[in-house]
């Protein structure tokens, strides 16, 4: 309808009542805001039309060119050309005009002219030199002459003062208008003091010395009572902060956190936050304005937000004892918020020994005697509180498991606490009190080495991960690992799981509770965890791979011992199903890991050579069949397959033949077995290769139906089976 | 560009709306009970901006009624709170010292005048004295129109005696 109606309104516009004209013009930017096509045909008619003389025209029309601009480039090119003479005339006139009744206001001749036609002149003096240098006079006239103790005067000089931040101004002009922002500033009226709050956001980007000269009335404007005035100068502030004023002002905004009301603190609180975190080279600052937010506005602190905090924590060595004790002494003065508690019972939990025996005291701190009993009264008091959620409570429970570790006269009484938990109704706490009472009451032996200092969490991959801030995918976390030595492990939410070394204990412990804590919790961060699964998944993976490659090769089943892999397979299954994208039901055959034997303690070695680790594909009463994998580096789509048969039983095979299907999208090239026939009791395999071509990498996994038929004492026998836990990659 | 223009009472009654943007019928009654509990609630020393979904909303209390208008982040707000006044004032001369009432039972009257001083959510005419005459010749046509009618329906009247 607009294409079909813009030939008649171009023809109204040129008609000769200014009535009509008016409407026509408004009705035209409604037709190019439809269609920004159309813009060019207006063009030419609305450079005429700048000659008018009646106001309600020009003032129709100048917004036409200013849509006309925003619409199309040519429509800006010519009317850069032919407009701006007519403008700076119709600006001059009505700032010199004498007192005209019908158009005044407040003692100036029609304002909104004025405006209009400032507005133009931004959008035809940005980014040209000329245009902007003809215009110059005129701008530095209307901002001087305009008188600004009414509304309307205001109105124009905001919009000029727009006008020069965006147009090529000359410098002298630049400080007319930061000076005109000024006065904005201290001006008592709430709306000249947003608007100017506004403005001066712009200048940032002109001119940031003068900006930071008003910090004080900013700084101020925060505190304001008005909502709007306060956002705009939060945010204001927020730009302003550099290396120079960072601690005075965050002080300033940290004390305005303890009385501001509700709404704003989440905002101040994640501002607060963010400014902290990226001046964050004083370590000893960054923590202590972290723990003042967490006692004051801790209900408003983001979950990442306290993960850095204790990623940071663990990594500084040397300010564990003092952040230990600052958060114990928090911990008492607030403890009803909850990222706080989070923080504090994790750290008491990790370094308790710190707040008891006053380790590594700083100069500032004073002395403070906590008693073990103390510090377990205090984890205790957070377990109770009502009001603390299922991810608290978890937290609470860990760290009393680690303290009873590093107190041991405690060890009793956090045993009662424990097992208070036993009938909870959420699972995720049943589930922990029930394994760390069993762990407490009778694994003592072990007990020490399980609960060990925690790892140093690794900042630079954690904020890599930040970063990506996508679902880890055992990819990437395989990437990771490599690229870090000693097995870093995210936190879960503050979940402590030992390093894969007594992994399978607790495997062995809780043969049907898997210590996973994706299925109950929801608030963890789902990521984390498969990340922790993931990297205990390759780690015990990487380490499975590297002794069977360094036994040379897979085909040799007579280097027995380094598979005893038979263990407890479904729990090793149930545990990787929710890490591994990849095997997707839960195999009766277990992949090749040797959780026992190889513990890679503390440092998993990543193994390069084994990219892919090799699996056991098949195995019934009387055949194993291994698969071992290789990849050319440029071909990804191509994997070479050693596939090697051990006969189990005791009598040997004879006519052995191995077949293999895959699916349409999969090549597959079998080459010729080693022999046909299969010597008993592993005296010796038979091997073969094959090769095939995934022609959809990467998007479908691999799968393959085997069939094996041999004779076995003159009978024949046929075996068949499906290969689905193939590592993914392939 | 103004998006819309919105009269509401103190009570939170409506009394008068202009839709310069698109707004299904839905989308109004969502949009006019935010805003109405936005506005409304404000103490009378804080400014008239009021940021709300990305746009700015410019309103001014004039006895019992709240005029909003609702803009594009990047427009002149000092600007639009003039265009208030401008037509609060238009109202004023043309009703004589407008009132409330006067918009409950002149609605239709009152949105002609808006009409004349915007379209397309811009500004129209700047002068108070134009758009006066202007509405007075409206007003005379409606009435000619009328004086036509009724001497027709007496003429019918006459002949079906």
């Amino acid at each position: 309808m607009a294409r079909d109606l813009a030939p008649e309104v171009e023809r109204l516009l040129l008609s000769r009542d200014p009535n009509t004209k008016k409407k026509a013009a408004l009705c035209s930017i409604r037709i190019v805001r439809k269609v920004p096509d159309l813009a060019e045909n207006f063009m030419g008619s609305a450079a005429e039309n700048i000659k008018e003389k009646h106001h309600g025209v020009l003032i129709s029309v100048v917004q036409l060119c200013t849509e006309l601009c925003k619409a199309s480039k040519e429509a800006l090119e010519y009317l850069r050309k032919h407009c701006v003479e007519g403008l700076v005339r119709i600006l001059r006139d009505v700032t010199n005009s004498s007192y005209a009744p019908e158009y005044d206001i407040a003692g100036i001749t029609d304002p909104f002219l004025h405006i209009r036609v400032l507005r133009l002149m931004r959008t035809l003096g940005q980014g040209d030199a000329d245009c902007s240098e003809y215009v110059n006079d005129i701008l530095a006239q209307v901002a001087t002459k305009t008188e600004s103790n009414k509304n309307a005067g205001n109105a124009i000089l905001y919009e000029c003062v727009e006008t020069i931040m965006s147009i090529e101004a000359t410098s002298g002009l630049r400080v007319l208008a930061i000076n005109i922002l000024g006065r904005f500033l201290s001006n008592r009226d709430n709306n000249i003091r947003y608007v100017a709050l506004n403005m001066l956001m712009r200048a940032m980007a002109v001119d940031t010395q003068a900006v930071q000269r008003h910090r004080a009335t900013i700084l101020e404007c925060v505190k304001d009572a008005d909502v709007s005035i306060r956002k705009r100068a939060l945010e204001l502030v927020y730009l302003l902060i550099n290396d120079t004023n960072v601690k005075p002002l965050t002080k300033e905004l940290v004390d305005y956190l303890e009385v501001s009301d509700e709404d704003f603190k989440e905002d101040l609180t994640a501002k607060i936050c963010s400014i902290v975190e990226k001046f964050s080279e004083d370590k000893l600052w960054y923590l202590d304005q972290m723990f003042k937010v967490l006692s004051l506005a801790g209900n408003f602190v983001k979950d990442d937000v306290w993960h850095a905090l204790i990623v940071l924590i663990s990594n500084a060595s040397e300010l564990q004892g003092y952040s230990v004790r600052s958060l114990y002494k928090a911990l008492q003065a607030y403890g009803a918020q909850e990222s706080l508690v989070r923080v504090a019972v994790w750290c008491i939990g990790e370094y308790g020994e710190m707040v008891v025996n006053n380790i590594n005291m700083l100069d500032v701190e004073e002395p403070v005697t906590v008693t073990e009993s103390d510090a377990v009264d205090a984890v205790e008091l957070a377990l109770k509180r009502y009001s603390v959620d299922v991810t608290t409570r978890a937290m609470c429970l860990v760290a009393l498991l680690k303290l009873s570790s590093r107190f041991p006269p405690t060890s009793e009484r956090i045993q009662e606490i424990v097992v208070q938990n036993k009938g909870n109704t959420v699972l995720e706490l049943q589930q922990r009190s029930i394994e760390f009472n069993s762990i407490i009451q009778r694994h003592q032996s072990i007990k020490s080495s399980l609960l060990e200092r925690m790892p140093v969490l690794d900042e630079a991959s954690y904020l890599m991960k930040r970063a990506a801030s996508s679902q880890a995918t055992v990819s990437l976390t395989k990437s990771a690992t490599t690229a870090t030595p000693a097995g870093s492990l995210k936190i879960p939410n503050g979940v402590v799981k030992p390093p894969a070394a007594p992994l399978p204990d607790l495997l062995d412990l809780n043969s049907d509770d898997v210590p996973v804590t994706t299925s109950a919790t929801t608030t963890a961060p789902d990521n984390f965890l498969q990340d922790l699964l993931g990297i205990d998944l390759t780690n015990s993976s990487t380490a499975g791979g590297a002794p069977s490659a360094t036994t040379d090769i897979l085909m040799d089943l007579l280097s027995i011992g380094s598979f005893p892999v038979q263990n407890g397979p479904p729990t090793t299954s149930n545990f990787i199903t929710p890490g591994q994208a990849v095997t997707k039901h839960a195999p009766a055959t277990p992949q090749v890991m040797d959780l026992l034997d190889g513990l890679p303690s503390s440092t998993p070695l990543p193994d390069e050579n084994t990219a892919y680790p090799s699996i056991t594909a098949f195995q019934s009463a009387t055949l194993k069949i291994t698969f071992s994998f290789k990849k050319q580096p440029g071909k990804p789509q191509e994997t070479t397959m050693h596939v090697s048969f051990t006969n189990l039983t005791s009598v040997a095979l004879t006519d052995f033949m191995f077949q293999a299907a895959v699916p349409k999208f999969i090549q597959l090239r079998l080459d010729p077995a080693s022999s046909s026939i299969l010597p008993a009791s592993g005296n010796g395999s038979v091997t073969q290769s094959l090769s095939v071509t995934n022609n959809q990498h990467g998007q479908k996994p691999l799968a393959m139906r085997i069939r094996i038929s041999y004779k076995v004492n003159g009978e024949d026998r046929l075996e068949q089976g499906q290969i689905s836990n193939f590592p993914a990659g392939l | 560009m103004i998006n819309f223009v919105l009269l509401i009472s103190r009570q939170g009654k409506v009394r008068l709306t202009k839709w310069y943007s698109p707004y299904t019928q839905k989308e109004r009654t969502k949009v006019i009970r935010e805003l109405s509990g936005l506005i409304l609630t404000r103490g009378p020393k804080l400014c008239n901006f009021v940021e709300w979904r990305g746009y700015k909303v410019v309103y001014r209390r004039y006895a019992s009624l709240y005029f909003c208008m609702c803009i594009d982040a990047d427009d002149n707000e000092l600007e639009v709170l003039e265009i208030i006044h401008h037509f609060v004032e238009i109202l004023d001369r043309y009703f004589g010292s407008v009132c409330e009432l006067d918009l409950i039972f002149n609605f239709h009257k009152a949105y002609y005048v808006l009409d004349e001083i915007l379209i397309a959510g811009e500004l129209q005419e700047s002068s108070k004295k134009n758009v006066a005459r202007l509405i007075a010749a409206q007003d005379s046509l409606v009435e000619a129109a009328k004086e036509e009618a009724s001497s027709i329906s007496n003429i019918i009247a006459q002949a079906t005696k």
